[in-house]
């Protein structure tokens, strides 16, 4: 019988790193050395920890890795709570990759772009700043805008502020929510800090975060003169295929697993309004 | 035309039974009808339909899909599926007969379930043309004809003879590993019912239930329409339409710990209940209205949205029938109508 995309493949957890209070992120390889599958930035795969849960995540890691692929995961509820409670060595089953991913290879190529990330809303981005700054001649100037609660939420602090700062044509704007001792950066929230840098329109937005986060972004970005065709996000409904059989997850005629997770934003406005 | 005539109807029964797996609509103890295996004495149905289609027979309520021994840190994935054996399922009424071409639309394109596909396969479908339809029935409304229905054979009687008429190389594979229990008919008689039904048909209370209203295009008008508040005001949210309709195909995927392992699932689910778009961080369908409204508009928007036009309903009437709060589709649909 042909294989089933229902049928997951193993993978071993091989480190996991505390990211903030609620974040960690989890390396996860083939058990023969290796990614367990091939995916693009943004795509996501189904981890589960079967008797726990499955769910739906976002692979953070860049494609352009070729040893392992890193979920960030937020400590939120019965499967989370699990996988945040477990040691290296661990085995968990993926299967994937699902969805469409960020247009990477067309509409991205050789533009500028600017990132716009509100808490874990970094994790799906990751995966393509990564992959931009791998294959740095084939993007313009890159600026990532990325705020969290406080210092300590900022998700993959570490490579930020050692990789990416130093990155070729990389500009990083971080802010926090509240002042904070130690903090010298910028404290506000992150559309109000995108309309304060007011970045020029020729960028191309690609943005993630709470709901309410993205919300008031794409006011910010309307108010500089962004129309809705430059800026992409990912979604994030209830899943449990991931391929658009079992139902729940979409917005209108699209599924989210399926014709999404990765959406421009006149798509979006295409669509009821239930997300 | 293959007919055999309707007093060796048993036997022939009993003679596809004693190579395969058969089922039909039997009468249970309460008087309704449902599918069940043939064993020596069953006799068929002569009520219009079943309670629960036929769509258990390719999409069940619950099915293993993989199994998982863990030891420690190490977990195994252990695929169970197995090549399913030949089935044949007599009597399906052209409603739920249609109802498969469109759970293939889902089941069946990229990437293939292969639990629902093995079934499809290795399942022949008979069905049975209707003669005399009850008032909840509307399926002419989406272009079935109830007097010639779809599957691999589709059988018709002029009250002496089951006529059968293959349309399909499984049906044809079928008729020929039965052929000694078949003679050759005349169907005129036949013919000159089938007319007398469609007409039969034309008069149903409901066959005039316009469709023109719906399809992918009026989708930000009829989700945004102020109508769904009244019109969900009665749904208890039970499921019931869900489980009984033959094209709904929702699903979900649970675990279950046994002593040495895990069995993951599938089971039917219900996007009319609150459960079923709940997240960790919220719901995007946090009221009933949302989760009816979902399930209404995914037939009559949705789905032909995605599927060139075609509806995800066949008209069947189940949910008129057994909604304990009395609501369902024709209602949504005149509602919403009105609106134009």
């Amino acid at each position: 019988m042909n294989s089933d995309t229902l049928i997951p493949l193993v993978g071993v957890v091989t480190d996991i790193r505390q990211d903030t209070p609620d974040v960690k992120t989890f390396r996860v390889v083939a058990p023969n050395g290796g990614k367990v599958f091939e995916h693009m930035p943004g795509q996501c795969a189904m981890l589960s920890v079967p008797g726990v849960g499955e769910g739906m995540f976002s692979i953070t890691s860049s494609p352009t890795n070729t040893e392992f692929m890193e979920f960030s995961i937020k400590k939120c509820g019965c499967l989370t709570d699990w996988l945040h409670s477990m040691e290296t060595g661990q085995m968990v089953t993926v299967r994937g990759p699902y969805g469409n991913h960020f247009p990477v290879e067309s509409e991205l190529k050789n533009k500028n772009l600017l990132f716009i990330a509100g808490g874990i809303g970094l994790a799906p981005l990751r995966s393509v700043i990564n992959y931009v700054r791998d294959k740095r001649s084939d993007y313009g100037d890159v600026q990532v805008v990325y705020g969290s609660r406080s210092m300590d939420d900022l998700v993959d602090y570490r490579e930020i502020v050692e990789e990416w700062t130093n990155a070729e044509r990389f500009q990083v704007n971080l802010t926090i929510d509240r002042p904070q001792d130690g903090w010298e950066g910028h404290v506000g929230f992150v559309p109000d800090y995108v309309r304060e840098l007011a970045p020029s329109t020729d960028k191309t937005v690609l943005v993630c975060g709470p709901p309410i986060m993205i919300k008031f972004t794409l006011k910010a970005l309307k108010e500089l003169g962004f129309t809705e065709t430059q800026v992409y996000t990912t979604m994030e409904l209830r899943m449990k295929c991931g391929v658009g059989k079992c139902g729940r997850c979409n917005i209108g005629d699209k599924y989210v697993c399926k014709d999404g997770p990765v959406f421009r934003f006149d798509q979006l406005d295409r669509l009821p309004d239930e997300y | 035309m293959l007919k055999i005539s309707l007093d060796r109807l048993d036997d022939f029964f009993a003679r596809v039974a004693s190579e395969q797996s058969l089922y039909m609509p039997v009468d249970r103890e309460d008087g309704q009808a449902e599918f069940r295996k043939w064993t020596e004495g069953s006799k068929l149905s002569q009520r219009l339909n079943t309670v629960r289609s036929a769509k258990d027979f390719f999409f069940p309520q619950t099915e293993n899909l993989v199994d998982f021994k863990i030891q420690g840190k190490n977990i195994e994935v252990l695929d169970t599926r197995e090549e399913c054996e030949d089935f044949a399922v007599f009597g399906v009424r052209a409603c739920d007969a249609r109802s498969f071409s469109i759970l293939d639309k889902v089941f069946l394109c990229e990437p293939v379930d292969s639990y629902y596909k093995n079934r499809r396969e290795h399942g022949v479908i008979i069905s049975l043309s209707c003669t005399r339809p009850a008032e909840t029935c509307f399926c002419t409304v989406f272009g079935i004809d109830p007097v010639e229905p779809e599957g691999d054979i589709s059988c018709s009687t002029d009250g002496k003879s089951m006529f059968f008429k293959v349309n399909t190389p499984k049906g044809e594979e079928f008729v020929k590993k039965f052929a000694d229990v078949f003679e050759d008919g005349d169907p005129a008689q036949l013919e000159k019912m089938k007319e007398f039904s469609r007409n039969v048909f034309k008069k149903l209370p409901l066959a005039n239930l316009s469709t023109d209203s719906f399809g992918g295009d009026k989708m930000m008008k009829l989700f945004n329409s102020p109508k769904w508040a009244e019109l969900s005001e009665a749904c208890i949210g039970c499921g019931t339409c869900t489980f009984i309709c033959p094209t709904c195909q929702c699903y979900d995927i649970r675990d279950f710990k046994t002593n040495d392992g895990v069995k993951r699932f599938r089971c039917w689910d219900s996007c009319m209940y609150s459960e079923f778009t709940k997240m960790a961080h919220g719901n995007p369908r946090v009221s009933q209205l949302e989760r009816f409204r979902q399930r209404f508009m995914h037939k009559l928007v949705y789905f032909p949205s995605n599927n060139d036009g075609e509806f995800g309903c066949v008209g069947c009437g189940r949910c008129l029938t057994k909604c304990p709060s009395s609501i369902n589709i024709v209602k949504v649909m005149k509602a919403l109508e009105v609106e134009e």
